[in-house]
């Protein structure tokens, strides 16, 4: 079984805020993970530590066999994540959306078209502003644009909010090709009966940490992180 | 969170300082010594530049002013300097300690960019007849002065620190690029209509002029230093006050997780 | 990164030539300036006609200040930052595409507000050239300042106000220069102003360089 992410006693910061006090967590090839928690028990965060956007500041973190922080670059060029922003441009249509963020991930116009057509955007919807677009529709727009860079991992947060039932039906589908295809997914939902059908695992978050098992953390050193104290000499 | 710091204990609570912060003090042995001097020097400032040395030829006592405007002007520059220098290393080391010396550095500077523009304005008034003219080392240091406000109105908003870090170093890298771009073509304007004939010191300063402007470097130089050493340590500490919060809010969050199992 | 800078311009002139943002408020609104500067100034008394370099050139810059709030404003909307920084665009490119977009509707704006100091102030253009290419050199240096101080305040609250406290002391050089080189070109003498064009170009290739090489840390440290 090929290791996707693997997490030790991780932590990560939201400004000051530790957002995640302390997760353990392994993914490997081929799964479909669904995190679980209340609001704010840290799971866009842990979602945006996966995509290599935060910062883990202790513990282990190696993803897509990089090790975060310092390979961040690398993991974000593999993973695709559908966060709570379009990432959509509004005056521009749909297709040009796709279009622009395809090529900005070298996708290819093959790949392009392609995309459009899987979410249902290739035809009448094409050359329709976003600003003019429904929630839904919109959803769909960020998803083509997904789908046209291939994430070998797909981080969805709240990927269900705003659909109706077949545009759901249509992103599970997605979902699970892209398994078959050999990706990997970890997502939050809220749409807990649906998510749970879909996925293979679920990981419950509590207070920016995973219940089980409970991490080893007080023996994470967190020398060499940063303020070494030899740095005042020089000054003082 | 705000901490206030106390000597000798831990923001917050009454236990010892941990060994990684410190004394938690701005003050020590070394900068004891700085400021005696300092507070000395000042004195000898005093005496030198209001009474031992004579009154200018041409300029009659508006020429006591120089002894302070000239080290402060040279000061200036010197805090600028610092911060650029500092603010490329943070970038190239991305160490704490960097950030918090571009942000004393350019703090200090501006001090001394205020007391470069008092001085040169209460010494325009006799010699020019106006508190302000349109003079090229006036004016630019006022656009310097714009400048060092803007990096400090930055440094002040209540950011990420990283960001914030960030944000703050690519700013102080460009500052003393920006002045030399800002000096060099406010001299080139001011040149083309005037001639810089109005600022230049008399060349030929000597005997006790000399001697009390000496001093007055001396004095500006071991205040400059004073308070450079204080507000690093200032900002030293508030990063480990931050430090501390930090491994508090990562206990209070374990709990808060403990008690909802 | 070159091709990364063309997708971005792209973008960007795509999304204003939509939003027409520049053409229905920016533009009216320096042509506004330029009538409350002949209300300031007395037209009678010619002090607008000697003015008119710094009062186009003031004008500019304020109208720059919109246009690069407005570049920036595009980057920072939900999700956008996130995708750039998981794209594969280089930040160099991006920095010079967003720079390139700014530029042309500068010299758009340029071209317009030209028509109107020569229509309403009354000044007669001169020395061709030199108009040029001190409008070409101080549009780069207006847009890649611009463009590197615009991400510099990216997603901060205070932003708006941030942004010219920042930016204008920076752009002084920029305004002297291109002043004095109009005065030269439509008043005095042309070859008096060709060393401030110099100066406006060492000024442009300094920030385009600088933007290049600090955009990365900018998109980064947010």
């Amino acid at each position: 079984m090929e290791p996707v992410v693997h997490l030790r006693a991780t932590v990560a910061l939201l400004g000051r805020f530790p957002a995640l006090a302390g997760i353990d967590l392994d993914v490997v090839r081929g799964e479909i993970v669904l995190l679980r928690g209340p609001n704010g028990a840290g799971k866009t965060t842990l979602l945006r530590v996966l995509a290599g956007l935060v910062p883990p500041v202790r513990g282990e973190a190696v993803v897509l066999g990089h090790r975060l922080p310092g390979e961040a670059r690398a993991v974000r060029r593999r993973v695709g994540l559908l966060g709570h922003g379009s990432a959509l441009f509004e005056d521009l249509t749909a297709a040009g959306n796709v279009a622009f963020w395809g090529r900005a991930c070298r996708a290819g116009a093959g790949d392009i078209e392609a995309a459009l057509a899987l979410v249902g955007l290739a035809d009448r919807l094409r050359d329709v502003p976003v600003a003019r677009l429904s929630t839904g529709q919109r959803r769909r727009a960020s998803l083509a644009c997904l789908l046209a860079r291939r994430p070998e991992l797909w981080l969805l947060d709240e990927p269900h909010a705003g659909l109706d039932n077949d545009a759901r039906d249509l992103l599970d589908g997605l979902l699970r090709q892209a398994v078959g295809q050999g990706a990997t997914v970890v997502l939050s939902s809220h749409e807990l009966d649906r998510a749970e059908a879909l996925a293979d695992r679920v990981v419950s978050l509590v207070a920016g940490t995973t219940t089980v098992p409970a991490p080893a953390i007080s023996n994470v050193s967190d020398e060499g992180r940063r303020n070494e104290p030899g740095e005042v000499t020089h000054v003082a | 969170m705000t901490a206030t710091t106390q000597p000798g204990t831990v923001a917050g609570t009454d236990q010892p300082p941990r060994p990684g912060a410190a004394a938690a003090t701005t003050g020590s042995r070394a900068s004891r010594i700085i400021g005696l001097l300092a507070l000395a020097a000042t004195g000898l400032l005093v005496l030198y530049g209001l009474v031992i040395s004579p009154a200018d030829v041409e300029m009659d006592d508006a020429v006591r002013l120089m002894y302070v405007h000239v080290p402060s002007a040279t000061y200036l520059y010197v805090g600028c300097f610092i911060t650029t220098v500092a603010s490329g290393l943070w970038l190239w080391k991305r160490t704490a300690g960097w950030d918090a010396l571009a942000e004393a550095g350019a703090e200090v500077a501006l001090v001394f960019s205020v007391v470069t523009l008092g001085t040169g304005s209460l010494w325009g008034r006799p010699t020019w007849g106006t508190y302000w003219t349109w003079d090229a080392r006036l004016t630019s240091t006022a656009v310097l002065t714009a400048l060092l406000v803007g990096y400090l109105a930055l440094r002040r908003l209540d950011l990420d620190p990283d960001s914030r870090s960030a944000r703050a170093a690519v700013l102080g890298l460009l500052l003393v690029p920006n002045v030399v771009i800002v000096n060099r073509s406010v001299e080139w304007w001011r040149s083309l209509h005037q001639g810089s004939t109005l600022t230049r010191i008399d060349p030929t300063i000597e005997g006790d002029m000399l001697v009390a402007l000496m001093v007055g470097f001396a004095a500006l130089g071991l205040i400059f230093a004073w308070l450079m050493i204080h507000r690093f340590r200032v900002a030293w500490l508030s990063q480990q006050v931050d430090r501390l919060d930090l491994d508090e809010a990562l206990a209070a969050r374990r709990a808060e997780a403990e008690e909802s199992r | 990164m070159w091709r990364d800078a063309a997708l971005v311009a792209g973008r960007d002139l795509r999304v204003e030539a939509r939003s027409r943002v520049t053409l229905h408020q920016v533009a009216p609104f320096a042509l506004l300036v330029l009538v409350l500067f002949a209300f300031a100034l007395d037209p009678a008394r010619q002090t607008l006609e000697r003015a008119t370099p710094g009062l186009y050139w003031v004008t500019v810059l304020f109208s720059a200040l919109l246009a690069v709030a407005r570049s920036a404003a595009l980057d920072e909307s939900g999700g956008v930052r996130d995708a750039l920084r998981l794209s594969a665009l280089e930040p160099p490119g991006v920095f010079a595409g967003k720079a390139l977009a700014v530029a042309v509707e500068l010299l758009a704006l340029e071209a317009l507000l030209g028509l109107g100091v020569v229509i309403l102030y009354g000044a007669e253009p001169a020395g061709a050239g030199l108009l040029l290419a001190t409008c070409l050199a101080a549009t780069v240096a207006v847009a890649s300042t611009g463009t590197l101080y615009g991400a510099l305040v990216s997603g901060l609250r205070v932003r708006e106000t941030l942004l010219p406290l920042l930016l204008l002391p920076v752009l002084a050089p920029v305004l002297i220069g291109a002043t004095r080189a109009f005065e030269a070109a439509l008043g005095g003498v042309p070859a008096d102003g060709w060393p401030w064009c110099g100066l406006l170009a060492v000024f442009a290739i300094l920030y385009s360089v600088a933007g290049a090489a600090a955009y990365g840390t900018l998109l980064e440290g947010s």
